[in-house]
């Protein structure tokens, strides 16, 4: 079937149809939208694309992602140096960043261990993350990783590689979500609720 | 296409952005994969977590395709041992072990050896040995038993106390006198006499005979190491009991 757009509008819906969340139909619709608002819209995002582009690197520190390195997280002198929270990737700093739970830094592994997808400890950033642990400042490690058998398997990993270390590791609590209702939950969500119980 | 079985998960992997691949073994069926559409869901990433029990119903328009589970929950166990390395580890060891298995090829002894050890993967006193009974019944499986029931050199029964590393057979204790150096140590609960559960001591030595015979049946000809999580359980048990096994 012929095209109805020229080459460059339809490389730029293929280009969109592969984001998160949109499909052919909805990145023409993207498209159309971003030509409607050439001026408001269209021309900013070329050029916030660009300068990202041009300027994102990851932090040689925690492996945020930022236009600087250090990130502005490692940098900012007011976030508590005692403690570091580990997370598995840069969109669970960022779901971390937005509760504001903790004024503190990040680690960030870029994954977690996975016999099926063949990802080893090697092939996570846990060499840098001793390192960092091992920084006499640093006093509490939290280990925010996803209650997944492959997330919590990594997290008892890295208990025992920190074990030598002066630090107290802690992790996340499992259990019942804020708006959940126990009808609705999985039995394994319940067991660790129940095990995981806090006096009132 | 269609059947209806039911299956331990051995694990998933992600496909386009809300479904997954999963891996499960079947009773049946064997280790069979297939696609779990809405997988990523808030609803289904609890069920499919490795260890659980679910129902499944396969459906495909021909046997070779990937095909469609419809997946119920049935035993979900994963929280139970999230807090436990050692069961977690246990569970990934034989998780890897599984994976041995060719695909869509029915092995119900193992699929019943690895629901049991997910059942009790959490106790730390029956998981370990339950593993070394998984790795004796995929070995089994796998073609290369060991004949564990009588002496090889007298054929009694009773006081079996070694394995020999040449025929993967058990030998007596006073058989094997001359020759202990050279044997393997057969704990009492790898041929059967369980009568309590088994020491950390026995599990590793019961690791020992079934690592040594994995290595040279399996892992040696495919070229590849054992599992990170079995020699994360060796590390764990020998922690709680003192020296190693090879």
């Amino acid at each position: 079937m012929a095209s109805s757009t020229g080459p460059e509008l339809e490389r730029l819906i293929q280009l969109l149809a592969r984001l998160p969340g949109l499909g052919p139909r909805s990145a023409r619709r993207a498209a159309l939208h971003l030509i409607r608002k050439r001026e408001a819209l269209l021309a900013p995002l070329a050029d916030a694309v660009r300068v990202v582009a041009d300027r994102v690197v990851t932090c040689t520190a925690c492996g945020n992602v930022d236009t600087s390195i250090p990130c502005a997280i490692c940098q900012d002198p007011r976030r508590d140096p005692a403690v570091l929270i580990v997370v598995e990737s840069v969109s669970d700093l960022w779901a971390l960043e937005r509760a504001a739970a903790l004024n503190a830094r990040y680690h960030v592994l870029g994954g977690v261990l996975s016999p099926l997808d063949g990802v080893g400890p090697d092939d996570l950033n846990l060499a840098s993350l001793a390192e960092r642990a091992a920084d006499p400042a640093v006093a509490e490690v939290i280990i925010a990783l996803n209650a997944t058998v492959d997330g919590q398997t990594t997290a008892h990993f890295i208990t025992d590689m920190l074990q030598h270390l002066p630090v107290k590791v802690t992790r996340l609590a499992h259990g019942v979500p804020v708006g959940g209702e126990l009808d609705y939950l999985d039995e394994g969500t319940l067991v660790a609720a129940i095990r995981q119980r806090t006096t009132l | 296409m269609e059947w209806a079985d039911e299956g331990v998960v051995l694990g998933v992997r992600r496909l386009g952005e809300s479904s997954v691949i999963l891996e499960v073994m079947t009773r049946a069926h064997g280790r069979h994969a297939g696609v779990v559409r809405g997988g990523r869901s808030g609803r289904m990433r609890p069920v499919l977590q490795p260890g659980n029990s679910v129902s499944l119903v396969w459906r495909a328009r021909i046997e070779e395709q990937l095909g469609v589970f419809a997946v119920e929950g049935g035993q979900l166990r994963a929280a139970r041992y999230m807090g436990s390395a050692l069961a977690l580890n246990l569970l990934g060891a034989a998780v890897a072990l599984t994976r041995l298995l060719p695909e869509r090829d029915p092995h119900a002894d193992v699929h019943d050896a690895l629901a049991l050890l997910a059942d009790h993967v959490a106790d730390d006193a029956v998981g370990p040995g339950l593993l070394a009974l998984f790795e004796l019944s995929l070995l089994a499986e796998l073609g290369f038993g060991l004949d564990l029931s009588r002496c090889v050199a007298t054929g009694v029964t009773d006081h079996l106390a070694y394995v020999s590393p040449k025929s993967g057979c058990a030998v007596s204790a006073a058989a094997g006198e001359p020759w202990k150096d050279r044997l393997l140590p057969l704990p009492p609960f790898l041929s059967g006499a369980l009568a309590a559960p088994p020491s950390p001591q026995d599990v590793l030595d019961a690791l020992r005979v079934t690592g040594f015979f994995l290595a040279r049946h399996v892992y040696g000809p495919r070229g590849m190491p054992a599992p990170d999580g079995r020699e994360r359980v060796i590390a764990i048990l020998q922690r709680l009991s003192g020296p190693s096994p090879q």
